[in-house]
């Protein structure tokens, strides 16, 4: 049992090579919860707390690059609050300030809940997510990474090194639906990203599946009935039309949290609106 | 590189504590208060949803039952008892005492820390602003009205003592 | 002689004195319960049924006795005393050995040097069930061929009401049946004891966080097989209780655990495990019939009530009896048929909650008076003015309403005070219903109104033998009170201390320990600590007061009987004498105790009548709410409320009274639930039974009503629970007023508004 605190993004790839059963710990809110709970008990860990490499933004062109060590803190309200609406609203609702202080967007990728805040943004911006190993670095987009409940692509020895997705022009939101007001784990959540240079609209739901669900459908039935090249608000007969392809679209279960009835209703409503947010 | 999770050092409210024969997965909330003797930290949930055990590291605040205390190696940590003397409590001790903010006081150190966390980067935050920054701090015992006047009544007591 | 002291306020009885313990609560210096260690301190774990209901076959120990660190287990043959402990009926295993009969039942406790390694141990030990189909249904509990899974039957209690008419009918009938969840006190210092061992293993001292130290010191002798003197319990601080406090839970376990390794033992619940170790609030379903008048008074009400008790008795009976009593509400009716029933199943142990009973039958006759103002036309206010109980009133159980009871006066000054503004363009998103989630604009949200008005009974009740014991000493100016009052937030400490400085005229009031080296001052529930032990320290204070009236009347000549206290002084009315209680007490030391009892009350005959409660306090709430009507998300904008308080003695601690149980009504109205299914508790997390945070408070508008019980020893009433009973009806009805649906239950979900 041991655990490492590795200082660079090298030497961190190394460790996780030689200890394929490690644990990565970045913010540490969902590993500390697992070990707390006796749902996991740690053997080796790696920190990524003093990682610099992880911790960095680029901005090329059109496209960013986020480090996949970055708290949602700082998408929610500090120095990355302006890349994107739907992330700084999705991440403004993750836990409390303390959790949002120290868990980390890479975090949500790793455990990959599908009630995970942000993976539904970063599943609506295409986000194309990086991983780095020993032998070298490879790019995975977001729905190829997302395999299932709590499953995702990242090898053993694989590092999620940054999260890349592009500038939008167009209306990005997010919405989720909790029984409280505050710090709530989302029973059902919708991001909509309206690109009206590529005419289409993206849709993603959360918790709503066993993994983000994209409404490609629905996006596809929207772009083949609305002009969306401009923000001109549609009909109502569109966008609930919209909304009852979206909640079809959804795979919900029934659990302690909620009803699948709901969850599904939930879903086209929040699409509906959503999508009236963008059009105005 | 590697820390033997046996044996690590954290500094605490500016001094460095020598923790002995830890097991790795000890939370920070655990080895505060059961190795260190920082007793101001408080645990009730153990998963983040309360705040009780809420301190700083570097100046942020978290909930020390999710960190796991060896990887918070090379941190400034600081506790309710790193942020004003015992012979002289702060100003957000004492408007919580006079507000009536404390009943039975479980939730009071973390509430203490995530106030002074607040008011150090905004200082004279809106309402809501301090609503939504104590959201993660659960308090059963007084339905908040009483917290919220403590927290007003510092911000006008440090406005007036600016101007 | 002193001359007249400062116009300085003092901290006396009417004032917002402040905590003593307050400032060491926020510097994290205050010892709670969990903050206790010792050298060579060991610590206890429990095992639990993973089941709701088997027969364990065997436990197999050996595997875990030889991990590394593992000092003791403990099984039920190793306890030296009684198997069994309850509060009313001693039917709960200390530890489960042929059946355990809920999720969570412990099995057995272990010792060992780490936490980890105790939740090793337990992983280790090896218990083979065969598992039983749970009885999880009231209905199956009441149905006589179902088998009894307990030798004490299925049936807690069935309490018959009849009182008045049976026959009488009014113009109109009005119907509802109405279901509560079940709530959990989620107090945040969890479970938490210290036992310290004597050396010679013939007795135990245990630093506790309970609600009654007396009570688990009579329960833990009995288990122990020990006298009563040598187990010594003393309050470790309690971080909130709200009734969850009032069982016994790891007291038993950790006193054994230190007597047979011979070193302290501290054990400390996770909250995941606090969910099984406490009693929680009763789910039940309640069906009201109202006879009416077309005018819209009260006429007769019939009905039955069923809690669901869970596998041990803990107070389910007293809670039934607490829930039919209250069944009528605050308001006039002379005739009533009505049966409740307390039932045993293999759910979780329900018992004491804020509010005790009251809660459930509130739900439902809140629910009957919105049904019977739109029956008869009227509005919420005018049938509940129509029909408020007044002072001399008879209740159903044919018991006079001897308190003060200012049941309109409730109503009318809640009505006085202002409404919200309605939300605006301008109003911040967090504020709407799913707040940071940001489902809902304007246009989605409808504002609804709803209104609550309850009465509660104050202390124990069916000729329970209650009292509460204080001693007060005084010596050179200088008040020091003992007491074994449980301080459990609610700030008994700084009422102890206002009122010795105002009977005595000291300024310096000390707090002795508080342990079970004096009487019993009873439990701190049932809203009775401000009577009893309130009346207690009074008591206490003002003997010692004559005592040195005695003292200054001898030394100059006069009538003690002339002697009054005026601040800090001593004066002669009759004469020119004026002496500082410091000074006169100098060189002599006083020291007296008093018992305060309440006056008798009687049990109930089989159709329910006797003079059963010792008194009753009143109180009205107005909730405003934003409903996302199409989400089914819910934001409490405004409670109004006014109480009847007797007299507020600390206006300061007696609003956070009102805004923490406003807080936790607010709770059951719209999130906090336990959810069992089957027999398994599937939300056993601060994650998934969701309490209310800070930007779910509703802004509180309180208005005292002061009007002084003459029963009540300083004129004031119980204020603890009416705060939390009324306001969860009033959301609800407020619910239902903005969105038109009928709704049944309480916690209200997404899905019973909007499918």
């Amino acid at each position: 049992m041991s655990i490492f605190s590795p200082r660079s993004l090298p030497e961190a790839l190394e460790i996780a090579n030689n200890h394929p059963t490690a644990r990565l710990l970045a913010g540490g809110t969902d590993t500390m919860v697992e070990i707390n709970f006796r749902h996991y008990e740690p053997t080796d860990i790696i920190s990524l707390r003093h990682v610099r490499e992880l911790q960095t933004f680029e901005q090329t062109g059109e496209v960013y690059r986020v480090g996949s060590a970055i708290p949602y803190r700082e998408f929610e309200n500090g120095s990355y609050a302006h890349i994107s609406q739907a992330l700084s609203e999705a991440a403004r609702t993750v836990g409390s300030p303390q959790i949002r202080a120290a868990g980390t967007i890479g975090g949500n990728l790793g455990t990959c809940s599908p009630a995970g805040d942000t993976l539904p943004v970063l599943s609506a911006l295409d986000a194309q997510i990086e991983l780095a190993s020993v032998n070298g670095t490879r790019v995975l987009s977001i729905h190829d990474f997302m395999l299932g409940v709590k499953r995702n692509a990242r090898a053993s020895n694989e590092i999620i090194t940054a999260i890349n997705f592009s500038k939008i022009d167009g209306y990005q939101g997010y919405a989720k639906v909790g029984v409280r007001n505050a710090m709530v784990i989302s029973i059902a959540s919708a991001c909509l990203v309206h690109d009206p240079k590529n005419q289409r609209v993206a849709i993603a739901l959360g918790a709503v599946g066993p993994t983000i669900i994209r409404c490609r459908e629905s996006e596809a039935w929207l772009s083949d009935n609305t002009d969306l090249s401009t923000n001109s608000p549609i009909s109502a007969d569109i966008t609930n039309e919209f909304a009852r392809r979206v909640s079809a679209e959804a795979r919900p279960i029934t659990d302690h949290r909620s009803t699948a009835e709901y969850r599904k209703h939930a879903v086209g409503v929040l699409a509906q609106r959503l999508l009236k947010r963008a059009m105005q | 590189m590697s820390t033997s999770p046996e044996m690590y050092s954290l500094r605490v409210n500016g001094t460095e504590q020598h923790v002995k024969d830890a097991w790795i997965g000890e939370s920070l909330l655990y080895v505060l208060r059961e190795r260190l003797g920082f007793m101001g930290a408080k645990g009730a949930c153990e998963q983040g949803e309360c705040g009780s055990c809420t301190v700083l590291i570097n100046n942020d605040a978290v909930c020390s039952c999710l960190v796991m205390a060896a990887s918070a190696i090379d941190t400034d940590i600081t506790t309710v008892e790193g942020l004003a003397t015992t012979e002289t409590p702060n100003d957000i001790q004492q408007a919580f005492v006079t507000e009536g903010a404390v009943q039975c006081g479980f939730c009071t150190p973390g509430l203490i820390v995530a106030v002074h966390h607040l008011l150090e980067t905004n200082s004279s935050p809106s309402e809501i602003e301090v609503k939504e920054a104590l959201s993660g701090n659960i308090c059963r015992c007084t339905g908040y009205g009483r917290i919220f006047s403590a927290v007003q009544l510092v911000i006008s007591q440090r406005e007036k003592s600016v101007s | 002689m002193t001359t007249r002291t400062t116009n300085k306020q003092r901290d006396v009885l009417g004032v917002s004195a402040l905590r003593p313990d307050g400032i060491a609560k926020t510097q994290g210096t205050f010892s709670f319960s969990s903050d206790y260690t010792a050298d060579n301190m060991l610590w206890g774990a429990t095992l639990r049924s993973p089941h709701p209901y088997a027969r364990i076959i065997s436990i197999d120990i050996s595997a875990a006795i030889k991990i590394d660190g593992v000092e003791t287990i403990l099984v039920s043959g190793d306890v030296p005393g009684k198997l069994t402990y309850g509060l009313i009926a001693s039917d709960q295993p200390v530890f489960a050995s042929d059946y355990v009969r809920y999720m969570g039942e412990p099995i057995a406790a272990v010792a060992a040097d780490h936490p980890e390694t105790c939740r090793r141990a337990l992983d280790a030990i090896v218990v083979h069930y065969e598992v039983m189909a749970p009885l999880t249904s009231i209905e199956d509990a009441l149905n006589p061929n179902t088998p009894s899974i307990h030798p004490d039957g299925n049936v807690f209690r069935h309490q018959r009401i009849l009182h008045g008419d049976a026959n009488a009918t009014g113009d109109i009938i009005v119907e509802g049946e109405y279901e509560i969840g079940m709530q959990d006190q989620a107090f945040l210092g969890l479970e938490a004891a210290l036992a310290y061992p004597d050396s010679d293993g013939a007795g135990v001292e245990l630093v506790v966080a309970t609600q009654w130290l007396h009570e688990d010191q009579n329960q833990i002798a009995d288990c122990l097989a020990m006298p009563k003197e040598k187990v010594r319990l003393q309050l470790g601080g309690v971080g909130g209780a709200f009734g969850a406090r009032e069982d016994i839970s790891l007291q038993v376990h950790t006193c054994l655990l230190a007597l047979r390794t011979g070193r302290p033992v501290k054990m400390q619940y996770t909250r995941e495990e606090s969910f099984f170790g406490h009693v929680h609030r009763h789910p039940g379903v309640i069906a009201l019939k109202h006879h009416v008048t077309n005018e819209g008074r009260i006429v007769k009400i019939e009905g039955t009530m069923k809690l669901d008790g869970g596998a041990y008795a803990s107070t389910s009976s007293a809670v039934l009896i607490n829930g039919v009593t209250h069944i009528q509400g605050p308001y006039k009716c002379a005739n009533a048929v009505f049966d409740g029933y307390a039932v045993r199943t293999n759910n979780p142990p329900c018992g004491a909650m804020r509010g005790f009973g009251v809660v459930q039958a509130c739900f439902a006759h809140e629910g009957q008076m919105d049904k019977i103002a739109k029956a008869v036309g009227k509005s919420p206010v005018e049938v509940r003015l129509l029909n408020a109980m007044e002072k001399g009133d008879t209740l159903i159980t044919g018991q006079a309403v001897e308190s003060v009871a200012p049941v309109a006066r409730c109503i009318r000054e809640t009505d006085a005070l202002p409404m919200p503004e309605p939300l605006s363009h301008g109003s911040e998103i967090m504020e709407f219903p799913g707040g940071s989630g940001r489902t809902s604009e304007l246009h989605n949200i409808k504002r609804g109104i709803g209104w609550g008005v309850s009465i509660k009974n104050l202390m124990y009740s069916e000729g329970f033998d209650d009292s509460a014991e204080a001693r007060c000493t005084l010596a050179d100016g200088v008040a020091t009170i003992k007491f074994a009052t449980a301080e459990v937030g609610q700030g008994f400490v700084v009422l102890a201390q206002q009122i010795a400085r105002t009977v005595l005229g000291v300024d310096v009031v000390v707090l002795d320990r508080i342990d079970t080296e004096i009487g019993s001052a009873g439990s701190t529930s049932a809203s009775r600590q401000t009577w009893m032990s309130g009346g207690a320290v009074d008591g206490a204070c003002r003997l010692v007061r004559e005592r040195l009236f005695e003292h200054v009347a001898h030394t100059h000549g006069l009538d003690p009987l002339q002697l009054v206290i005026e601040d800090t002084d001593i004066v002669d009315t009759m004469g020119p004498l004026r002496v500082s209680v410091s000074e006169a007490s100098k060189g002599v030391k006083i020291v007296q105790t008093f018992l305060h009892q309440h006056r008798k009350t009687e049990e109930l005959d089989e159709n329910g009548q006797g003079n059963c409660h010792v008194a009753f306090a009143f109180v009205a709430h107005r909730a405003v709410v934003d409903v996302d009507v199409e989400l089914g998300l819910v934001k409490v904008v405004q409670i109004a409320t006014a109480q009847d308080v007797g007299r507020s003695l600390n206006p300061l601690a007696l609003l956070g009274q009102i805004e923490g149980g406003i807080a936790q009504g607010l709770g059951l109205a719209v999130m906090e639930e336990i959810i069992v299914q089957n027999g398994i508790v599937k939300n056993p997390s601060f994650t998934d039974y969701l309490l209310p945070t800070a930007l779910d408070a509703p802004d509180v508008l309180f208005i005292p009503i002061e009007e002084p019980d003459p029963q009540a020893p300083l004129g004031a009433k119980g204020v603890g629970e009416p705060p939390c009973i009324s306001v969860t009806p009033a959301i609800v009805a407020a619910i239902r007023d903005a969105t038109g649906v009928d709704l049944k239950r309480t916690p209200v979900r997404p899905q019973d508004i909007c499918l």
